[in-house]
């Protein structure tokens, strides 16, 4: 027998994912918390801040990648047409990806004041 | 997809009712699932009331009173009755595990009697294991090794690496713990399943097995390994009270620092 050779990257990748996540949700937790008490100046401005710009594109392209790594086993585990898992994990991956480049180039556009 | 429902020549009927005879005192009521292929019968329920004071007190005594006294068309197997050969394996009350270890006292109301889940049924209490037992030996459970042993005679141990083996060798492949692995239910075609996977971490961490990288290769799959999601019905299960999650669990992390 033989293995395929990529079982083990995609479980570290969502391991490592995971534990960075932890900080990332707390601090976006804090940070939405927040959001009530801003203007929209203020809000601005601190999407502005190196710092709170880096963290809000981790949190959308980390999590956004975890999320894609999480659904994509939930689709192997479940559907076992090959064409049809396929199909799905090439919309979900599509999917994430679009969003992930949306959410970044918001962030930066915010951020970068263009 | 993975199967949700029955389908329709799966759905379990009401079978017969086999009385206690008169004057028995201590009746139980045994459910036993019945499935007959050659017939084309879909599945029932046979309910056996049997007195209790004339049995054994093991489930696996009532099953052969039933076979003996009572209804000598029920299929199931049996050997060692002692929990050692793994062939009395069934879902009794729910759960995965031996009958010849699980006394009838144990479970309170009726006793619920099924196959192991999610395999194919042969007859009655019967699951046909052929995957399972060609998933053990896809592993390949014997010692692999290129070098001369020193003197040309058996190979030693330290106490410490044999001392590794405590938790895995004692498995008896009766299959409670694969059969309950709903990770199993769905892809049992391609997940190995914690028995054989077990049977694997045996063989990857003895001292004198030599090919070690190569089985840990192996099972660099996402199927094969990695459909373990940490479930926990296999430690949960085992009759012999072993951990086959531990043992995947420790497989993936060998895998982890192989790899990085």
């Amino acid at each position: 027998m033989s293995g395929s050779s990529h079982g083990t990257s995609h479980f570290w990748v969502q391991r490592l994912t995971s534990i960075a996540l932890i900080p990332l949700v707390l601090w976006f937790c804090f940070s939405v918390a927040r959001l009530p008490q801003m203007t929209h100046e203020q809000l601005t401005a601190w999407l502005q801040s190196p710092l709170n710009a880096t963290l809000m594109i981790l949190v959308v392209s980390v999590g956004l990648y975890h999320g894609k790594l999480g659904l994509q086993v939930v689709i192997e585990d479940y559907v076992s047409n090959l064409n049809r898992r396929f199909l799905m994990i090439t919309i979900v991956t599509l999917l994430c990806g679009l969003f992930a480049v949306l959410g970044v180039v918001s962030v930066l556009k915010i951020s970068l004041g263009a | 997809m993975a199967e949700f429902t029955l389908p329709a020549n799966s759905i379990v009927k009401k079978g017969k009712t086999f009385e206690a005879p008169a004057g028995a005192k201590n009746v139980r009521n045994f459910l036993v699932y019945r499935y007959d292929a050659t017939t084309g019968d879909n599945p029932s329920i046979d309910t056996y009331q049997i007195d209790t004071d004339a049995c054994g007190p093991m489930i696996l005594d009532a099953l052969i009173k039933i076979k003996s006294e009572v209804d000598s068309t029920l299929s199931f197997r049996r050997s060692c009755r002692e929990g050692i050969c793994g062939s009395c394996a069934m879902n009794i009350d729910g759960s995965n595990t031996l009958a010849c270890t699980m006394a009838i006292e144990d479970v309170e109301g009726d006793i619920k009697i099924h196959p192991l889940p999610h395999q194919p049924v042969v007859k009655d209490l019967v699951s046909d294991l052929d995957n399972f037992y060609r998933q053990y030996a896809a592993v390949e459970p014997w010692m692999q090794s290129n070098s001369k042993p020193v003197g040309g005679r058996e190979r030693l141990q330290s106490k410490e690496d044999r001392e590794k083996l405590d938790g895995l060798y004692e498995c008896i492949m009766c299959a409670c713990c694969s059969t309950s692995c709903p990770s199993y239910w769905w892809n049992s075609d391609k997940y190995l399943g914690p028995a054989a996977l077990l049977a694997a971490y045996r063989w990857i961490v003895d001292s004198r097995d030599e090919q070690t990288d190569e089985r840990l290769d192996a099972l660099d799959d996402p199927f094969k390994l990695y459909r373990c999601h940490t479930i926990m019905n296999c430690a949960t299960v085992c009759p012999k009270g072993l951990n086959p999650a531990k043992a995947i669990a420790d497989t993936k992390k060998m895998l982890v620092q192989k790899n990085l």
